[in-house]
């Protein structure tokens, strides 16, 4: 039988089979961050270990720094400091690249590896970061893991992984109008439930996946991992190796040729079969948004949140009336309309250049609704400085956004800055717990263009009404 | 690492789904680089009614006194899903949990939990149901976990099996250092890379300046 992408990638990094059944995946890059990076290193330092190849790891500063204007590594996080530091002695001491505060390069490590060129088809890549399935989008089998694993990487270059199960979701058709990667990623996890990845490697397939961009495959992967999958991919192709020519760590041009033959290997072979697929209909997927305190809690703009009393059980039904009432909803309220108090475009779901492109198309000549207050942070400092060199900041400007300086921000709070307690925020992040990004607050997930109509709207918005 | 053969305990009910470590540890209590410190952040915002000054929410299941000393977790599906934070296992840890029963784990917190000397037990739903039932009638709420048979014994002599992968099985048992194993096969995995780069070498470019 024929071999998946999946398969293809993971049979490649196999070093050895284990006696228990796992495998020993050599891992090609180690990426890391202040938050969980600086404890992996700093802990194999403790052991008297070394760091196998530091020229494979890089780390960045993304999470804990601030991103007004000026930032220092004096953060509003009350401990953020010790954060910072201790990342930069654990990097120096292991001879580990780190892109620091004011490194030119800087941004949200999965913004940015993909932007450097790190993100390539066929690479294995290790995160202490969740999110790390986004780099799945170049083809990549990019994962996960926690402190302990990435401390094990560090030391050996691999990591004893049992072999998910592969699933493919197909999209087919072509997304209407104002419709997005987020959307989709949002409606499949709305119908198939935030554990319906478990166990999978999943792969996103079909036209209306080749039809999107590179950036917009990174939206789509982002939010595997809210799909409980162990991680998300999508085939490189043709628009994967153009996004790719030129950036630093990509092939030079004298390895171009033979890499990219070598990436067109990198697809599933037409005997290959999947242990699970979804299809789902381009046609039937609106603009979407969450109304609770799970990814799996959206509905289409139109929609209405559910009503408790109609859940299969008792747990079911608590959970619901729980987020509910965390949410100050009742149930079968419609999401148009609602009023917010803030809009936030960021994170490493929706903050490349391509989606300050979408909002900044719908804030162009419109002004934010009085009383809310409107965030934009760019993915990374090169995001910024293409966005403000097309002008996109401008327009976030006299809209009545505020500009900032990269990083994860107020995707989460970690004692910083927050949204006031209790609001309620549209927000292009792609987490909606409870107290996530701040006391009491209330999250609601949606692409930029609907977190930019809902800002001018000064309430939730369908971005479809808006004129174009 | 402190190795898991069996535990017998008081086992207090957080039964809803979709549990998140944003819950378990929120960002707020990672306070320093360090896998302690974290116990009494551990559910920071469900436990206290005022998180800053640290007053108890007399509420939750944790500040019950019938639950006072647990040491087991009876948690709903997808039980550690979201942020990666190993964090959310030192916390658990730290306040004293040495096993979770439920019907399933995030990914990433499964693995976390294996490698901190913490027992994740997956047990069918069913079987799950029945034991939160008999944990929630019983006047004491113990619960004995059996890692050698993979047992899970609770009140009105319920008997569950639970499953885990053998590697896991084997790390906890034995209380394994993963890393002083693996480190034993770098021979095997430099000779690996030595055919693998070479192959690739364009996955390896590194120390490429700023512009």
């Amino acid at each position: 039988m024929g071999e998946t992408l999946f398969d293809k990638i993971w049979n490649r990094h196999a070093v050895t089979e284990l006696a228990d059944g796992s495998t020993l995946i050599y891992v090609d890059r180690i990426l890391l961050h202040e938050r969980t990076g600086a404890i992996a290193v700093k802990s194999l330092l403790e052991a008297g270990r070394q760091v196998h190849a530091p020229d494979q790891a890089l780390a960045v500063i993304d999470h804990i720094v601030d991103t007004f204007p000026g930032r220092t590594d004096k953060t509003l996080m009350p401990g953020g400091t010790e954060f910072i530091r201790e990342t930069r002695s654990a990097t120096r001491l292991a001879g580990i690249e780190l892109l620091d505060i004011d490194d030119a390069r800087q941004g949200i490590v999965h913004v940015v590896s993909p932007e450097l060129g790190i993100a390539q088809p066929g690479a294995t890549i290790i995160c202490p970061d969740s999110h790390t399935c986004t780099q799945g989008a170049l083809g990549a089998l990019a994962w996960g893991v926690g402190s302990s694993e990435c401390e094990h990487a560090l030391a050996t270059q691999t990591l004893a992984v049992r072999k998910p199960r592969a699933l493919r979701v197909l999209f087919e058709g072509e997304l209407g109008y104002g419709v997005t990667a987020k959307d989709m990623i949002l409606h499949l996890i709305s119908t198939h439930g935030a554990s319906g990845g478990a166990g999978f490697a999943v792969e996103f397939a079909g036209e209306t996946v080749s039809a999107l961009s590179v950036e917009a495959r990174m939206t789509l992967c982002n939010m595997a991992v809210e799909f409980a999958a162990w991680t998300g991919l999508c085939a490189p192709d043709e628009k994967v190796f153009d996004y790719l020519v030129g950036r630093p760590y990509a092939p030079d041009a004298s390895q171009w040729e033979a890499a990219v033959a070598d990436w067109r290997s990198l697809r599933n072979d037409d005997d290959a079969a999947f242990d699970h697929e979804i299809h789902i209909d381009a046609a039937a997927i609106a603009p979407t948004i969450t109304w609770g305190t799970s990814p799996q809690h959206a509905t289409a703009i139109s929609g209405r949140t559910p009503d408790p009393a109609a859940a299969a059980d008792p747990v079911a039904r608590q959970t619901l009336a729980r987020a509910l009432d965390y949410m100050g909803l009742v149930p079968g309220q419609a999401l148009e309309g609602l009023p917010i108090d803030a809009a936030f475009i960021g994170s490493c779901t929706n903050s490349r250049v391509s989606d300050l492109r979408a909002a900044a198309d719908v804030l162009r000549g419109r002004r934010v609704a009085e009383g809310v207050r409107a965030v934009c942070v760019p993915g990374s400092t090169p995001v910024k400085i293409a966005a403000e060199a097309e002008g996109l900041d401008a327009v976030f400007r006299a809209a009545g956004f505020e500009w900032r300086e990269s990083g994860c921000s107020m995707c989460f709070f970690a004692g910083g800055e927050h949204f006031a307690a209790q609001s309620r925020v549209a927000t292009t992040t792609n987490r909606n717990f409870e107290n996530r990004q701040g006391p009491g607050v209330r999250s609601h997930l949606a692409s930029p263009a609907t977190v930019a109509a809902s800002a001018i709207a000064g309430q939730i918005a369908d971005v479809r009404k808006l004129a174009r | 690492m402190e190795s898991f053969v069996s535990h017998s305990g008081i086992a207090a009910p957080l039964l809803q789904a979709n549990i998140d470590t944003d819950a378990i540890i929120p960002s707020r209590e990672m306070k320093s680089v360090s896998k302690t410190g974290l116990a009494a952040g551990l559910f920071a915002n469900w436990r206290y009614t005022d998180v800053d000054r640290r007053i108890d929410n007399p509420d939750f299941v944790l500040n019950q006194p019938r639950y006072r000393g647990a040491t087991i977790l009876l948690a709903g599906a997808n039980f550690g899903c979201g942020s990666s934070r190993e964090h959310a296992v030192w916390a658990l840890r730290e306040f004293g949990f040495r096993c979770i029963v439920a019907p399933s784990f995030g990914a990433i917190f499964r693995g976390n939990c294996i490698r901190n000397g913490v027992l994740p037990a997956t047990v069918d739903e069913a079987g799950f149901d029945t034991l939160a039932a008999a944990i929630d009638r019983s006047p004491k709420p113990d619960l004995a976990v059996d890692l050698v048979r993979c047992l899970v014994s609770g009140p009105q002599g319920i008997v569950l099996p639970f499953t885990l992968p053998a590697e896991d099985r084997d790390m906890l048992l034995e209380g394994l250092d993963e890393i002083g194993v693996t480190l034993k096969r770098m021979t095997q995995i430099e000779a690996f890379e030595a055919l693998h780069k070479p192959r690739r070498p364009w996955l390896f470019r590194s120390r490429v300046a700023a512009s």
